[in-house]
């Protein structure tokens, strides 16, 4: 029989992993709207891997499977991956970056709780270093459901004519192919894949997760340290650059609403698990995603450095942590 | 005046139901003298009172049975009149379940008071004073059952600004401090009248928290009345610990005592409204800490608070409020920090705030653990600001150096943060595991270091022993030397060559002498009446010491 | 070539006077690693070991003439210490020095006891009281339990009682760790 406390609050590792997913489907929508139903097929491709790898390394790991495939967390990282990859990825991809994120980077280190490094995130990395074409091609402009789901399982790709790259790539690609005369707002224009602000469709994809991030700080799931300063670490960064050369570097606001910046924010980096955990280590820790991020969006080769940039602070987060502890009652002026 | 008053908030807390309303529909009611008390003799922080009574001794209501074990200690009671049946280890109320020495009290029924001549507090000296509510018992009846005479004295470098008085009672369930208020509040503020003597601080604040109006209008009523200066009830939010004897000084004065330091280097002191109410009863009424109010609740069909005898047997109180046919568990103190009881033999004792019974329904046994996920929940709630799941870590992994390092032992094992785990961790199970193995192996290091320095001085002493009977044997020596040479120098002048050559040779060969005739002289005792089989064996061992006799002498003499 | 033989055999005097430089000056009084070996021990002077003291079993580990696993006091955690301490390689307690035994205290029965003060010279740490002629008594909290004073006794008056856990020494228990292998595991 258990010792006191005797009462308990009303939660548990199920109910903080649904709300996750709540907060998760407003973009959702809006990026099904936006691209096309493709992202669909691939959540549900994704969550069929992440919970059949989770069954079988709980089996392999001798854990009950019924108790921990309830605890949802195998659904969450199959939906950030179906989110961060893009929509028309043949299925293999999909699968194998979700066995991947699952079997290695989650249950190799001991499974829910033991991952240094976020499950999901890891799964893109390797499938970005390992398949950097297919995993820069994002739907073109109306795009028919059938063509995206053709796509997904094996159809040849007419590359032109069906994809096209994101706002961020296009602009780097843009940039670096006349780079004596190339401007941002020459590319912006030039190219279809950009809206008002971003990639075109973007802002609102990214007002959807901020809806859904502010639901996480309403529900007090995620504190406002990891957001506010992963945004703020990117937005800064850009700005003094942007000040100083307009015409070859994005706006703070172009990065915010571009690529999967809000989703980092406020689903990706505030991975509790793998993340700092003291308030001043939050607010490092994420500064420096948002810092290592745009250096990589604007000098790196890759699309997006949300992942890698997540990984890199997922292997300081340790030293963060040790380093920013409170003080604890009664020692606040260092006694 | 209390809305000018600025409050301060303390980090983290919980809000569980109060569950209080129950136990206060009724007036505390009194609870009949049991058939048998088992009145423990350590009932307070600090030694084990020595029993002043033996089997079979008459002892009446208020007589000192256990006196205080040097100072850090508290004086034990006879809650009644009657015969002590025996002095001997009892079941106690302890998550042990294990026995402790206690006095066993066979009432008379006749509840005779002993004889005391009055106490007069005002005209005596404060450590008299102190000494008088020592022997008197007066422990804090909060539940961490200190001695308050230790208490009771202001900081040496640091004037008292504030005495708290704790009325806080922030555990659910618990209403013992709340009805005591209701219905004794004058005693309360006199007893508070009192401390503020002793201690003379600036002012006397007594914390309520927010969930109790009828005893906050009680307790400003009796200030009013009583018109101490500098006295004032003031109202705090309800939150779970406030009631904490750091939390509310924080919360009245802002001011946060660390751990392991007295909070009047920081000129404040906090008393449990318990502890002021028996402070007044024992120095204006004469009666010493016998009994206390209890507050019964849970799974019971009337649940209420009761002036209880300390003593009286557990099961008693659980049989007054009825608890219900499917308790299937019982405990001491409230339902964040108290205690499953083993059994329900153990006394009441100062330290029982509150009983409650406990059933599947009431008290719903835990989801199964899960992994920590570092969510971090137990951070935002705990009030002492520890990283409670990297604490867990630690202790999980019997990593007590680390735990320490994160300040394991300014955990106050409250319960918030096992109360809010996502996943269900018994994380206060971890932490008290931790610090019991701490304190283990401490009292393990202290032993070895102290049997070290034993075994040292023991060597150092043989090695003194040693030197010492060397050097008697030296001097000794050198005397022999000097007679032997004056012997020499007087009668041997046929060989002085020989002798003055080799004067250690005519040394062995005196102290052979001296040992023949020594044995010579010696007679065997006991031979009158002996068998001739007896005979027989002595006859065998002297002819055996003969032949050892020659063949020493054979050896030690020299071949020419 | 030579430039570099020069320079090579420069760098080596200056390195080489640098160490014994260091070596002058911060030149280590006495052996801390026998004391810091000392401290892990648990002092019941018992010579289970083989050494006549916990102090001599120290210094020999220190020389590298004992194995960490002879003493059954320390018990398993004070190998797991001693091998933490030392970088060496952890051994299970080597059953010829004894085995791991809940701490237990010498006690006489004082109406055997013939005083004959045989025990009291055995006691390494002092911990038995009386005189010649006298009735001898152990002190309880001062008692390792290194059962030296048994065999010694003429009358066979000494014998070892566990003590048992009392409210003050009573520790909480590990949490039992509910993360249990399913059945299927527990079979294969």
């Amino acid at each position: 029989m258990n010792n006191s406390p005797y009462i308990l609050a009303p939660a548990s590792v199920t109910a903080v992993m649904l709300k996750v997913l709540a907060a998760l489907l407003p973009g959702i929508a809006v990026y099904v709207w936006i691209f096309g139903p493709g992202l669909l097929v691939q959540i549900v491709l994704a969550t069929l891997t992440a919970l059949a790898a989770e069954a079988a390394m709980l089996a392999a790991r001798g854990r009950a499977p019924g108790r921990f495939l309830a605890d949802g967390s195998a659904i969450v990282t199959a939906w950030l991956i179906a989110l961060t990859f893009p929509p028309i990825v043949p299925w293999w991809i999909t699968v194998g970056g979700t066995a991947f994120a699952i079997v290695v980077a989650k249950h190799l280190y001991g499974g829910l709780g033991q991952n240094p490094f976020n499950p999901a995130m890891a799964g893109y990395a390797v499938m970005i270093v390992a398949f950097p074409a297919l995993m820069s091609q994002w739907p073109a402009e109306g795009l028919t459901a059938a063509t995206q789901i053709g796509l997904i399982f094996g159809a040849e790709r007419a590359l032109d004519a069906i994809t096209a790259a994101t706002a961020l790539d296009a602009l780097r690609t843009g940039l670096h192919e006349n780079a004596a005369t190339a401007t941002v707002a020459g590319v912006m224009g030039a190219s279809p894949a950009f809206g008002h602000i971003a990639g075109h469709g973007w802002e609102w994809i990214a007002a959807a997760y901020l809806a859904g991030g502010l639901y996480l700080l309403q529900q007090r799931l995620i504190t406002w340290h990891i957001p506010l300063a992963l945004l703020a670490g990117l937005a800064l960064t850009a700005l003094p650059f942007w000040l100083a050369d307009p015409a070859h570097y994005a706006s703070p606001l172009f990065h915010l609403c571009g690529g999967a910046s809000l989703l980092g924010a406020f689903f990706i980096a505030t991975d509790p698990v793998s993340g700092a955990t003291t308030p001043r280590g939050k607010l490092i820790y994420a500064a420096g995603i948002g810092l290592i991020t745009w250096f990589i969006r604007t000098f790196g080769a890759y699309p997006d450095g949300i992942a890698f940039a997540t990984l890199l602070m997922n292997i300081c987060v340790p030293f963060i942590d040790m380093k920013t502890q409170p003080p604890v009652f009664g020692r606040k002026d260092g006694r | 005046m209390n809305a000018l008053r600025k409050l301060f908030g303390f980090h983290g807390g919980v809000k569980p139901a109060p569950n209080k309303d129950l136990s206060t529909r009724e007036p505390i009611a009194q609870i009949a003298l049991p058939e048998r008390f088992v009145v423990p003799l350590h009932q307070s922080v600090g030694g084990t009172p020595r029993p002043l009574v033996a089997p079979g001794a008459q002892v009446q209501k208020g007589q000192r049975i256990g006196a205080a074990d040097g100072n850090v200690s508290a004086a034990v009671h006879a809650p009644t009149s009657g015969t002590v049946l025996a002095v001997e280890p009892r079941i106690m109320a302890h998550p042990s379940g294990l026995a402790g020495p206690a006095v066993v009290i066979a009432p008379d029924g006749l509840d005779t008071a002993c004889e005391r001549d009055p106490f007069l507090w005002r005209s005596a000296k404060p450590d008299e004073v102190r000494d008088f509510l020592r022997d008197a018992g007066v422990v804090g009846l909060g539940g961490a059952v200190f001695p308050s005479h230790l208490k009771l004295r202001a900081g040496r470098e640091h004037p008292m600004q504030t005495l708290v008085i704790n009325g806080a009672e922030c555990e659910p369930f618990i209403t013992c401090d709340d009805m005591l208020m209701r219905e004794r509040a004058t005693g309360i503020v006199r007893g508070a009248a009192i401390m503020g003597e002793l201690m003379q601080p600036r002012e006397v604040l007594i914390g309520i928290e927010d969930n109790k109006p009828q005893a906050v209008a009680a307790m400003r009523a009796a200030v009013q009345a009583a018109g101490v200066r500098g006295m004032e009830v003031v109202v705090v939010p309800t939150r779970y610990p406030a009631g904490g004897a750091k939390q509310l000084i924080r919360v009245l004065t802002g001011i946060e005592v660390p751990h392991g330091t007295r909070s009047t280097d920081f000129g404040v002191q906090c008393f449990n409204t318990g502890t002021a109410y028996a402070i007044w009863q024992a120095l204006e009424q004469g009666m010493p800490l016998i009994s206390r109010i209890v507050t019964v609740a849970g799974n019971v069909a009337r649940p209420r608070n009761f002036e209880v005898r300390i003593g009286t047997p557990l099961a008693q109180l659980f049989e007054a409020a009825q608890a219900l046919p499917d308790t299937e568990r019982y405990i001491m103190g409230g339902p964040m920090m108290g205690f499953r009881l083993p059994d329900l033999a153990a006394p009441v004792q100062k330290a029982t705030n509150c009983l409650l019974a406990g059933s599947p329904a009431l008290f719903p046994p835990p989801p199964p653990e899960m992994p920590c996920i570092r969510c971090g929940d137990c951070a935002k709630v705990c009030p002492a600001d520890l990283q409670p799941f990297e604490l867990y870590w630690f202790a999980r992994a019997h990593n007590y150096g680390k735990a320490q390092e994160y300040s394991l032992f300014d955990c106050i094992e409250c319960g918030c943060c096992s109360y809010v785990c996502p996943s269900r961790i018994p994380l206060v199970d971890y932490y008290r595991y931790a610090k019991s193995e701490i304190w283990a192996r401490e009292r393990d290091k202290a032993s070895a270091d102290g049997a070290r320095t034993r075994y040292e001085a023991r060597l150092a002493r043989a090695e003194r022993d040693k030197l010492e009977k060397a050097a008697k044997l030296a001097a000794k020596t050198a005397a022999g030397r000097q007679k032997a040479e004056q012997a020499m120098a007087g009668g041997a002048a046929a060989a002085p060559g020989e002798a003055a050559a080799d004067p250690k040779k005519a040394l062995i060969e005196a102290a052979m002498e001296r040992a023949r005739a020594q044995r010579e002289a010696a007679q065997p005792k006991n031979v009158e009446g002996l068998s001739a089989a007896q005979q027989a064996e002595i006859s065998k061992a002297e002819a055996r010491r003969e032949l050892a006799r020659q063949m020493a002498d054979n050896k030690e003499v020299p071949p020419e | 070539m030579l430039t570099a033989l020069i320079v090579m055999a420069v760098l080596g005097l200056v390195l080489g006077a640098a160490l014994g430089f260091a070596s002058v000056k911060f030149k280590v009084e006495g052996d801390p690693l026998v004391e810091k070996i000392d401290a892990i021990l648990p002092q019941t002077q018992c010579g289970q070991c083989g050494f006549p003291g916990c102090k001599p079993y120290a210094t020999a580990i220190a020389k590298g003439e004992a194995e960490i696993n002879q003493c059954p006091p320390g018990g398993d955690e004070g190998i797991r210490k001693l091998a933490d301490l030392l970088g060496r390689e952890y051994k299970p307690l080597n059953s010829e020095h004894g085995s791991e035994k809940p701490k237990a205290v010498a006690l006489i029965d004082e109406n055997v006891c013939i005083g004959c003060t045989l025990c009291l010279q055995a006691c390494p740490v002092d911990a038995i009281i009386g005189a010649a002629k006298q009735m001898h008594t152990v002190v309880v909290p001062l008692c390792t339990g290194c059962e030296l004073c048994v065999a010694p006794c003429p009358v066979d008056c000494i014998s070892m009682e566990v003590l048992p856990e009392n409210v003050e020494t009573w520790k909480w228990k590990y949490p039992v760790f509910r993360l249990q292998p399913t059945t299927e595991r527990k079979a294969a």
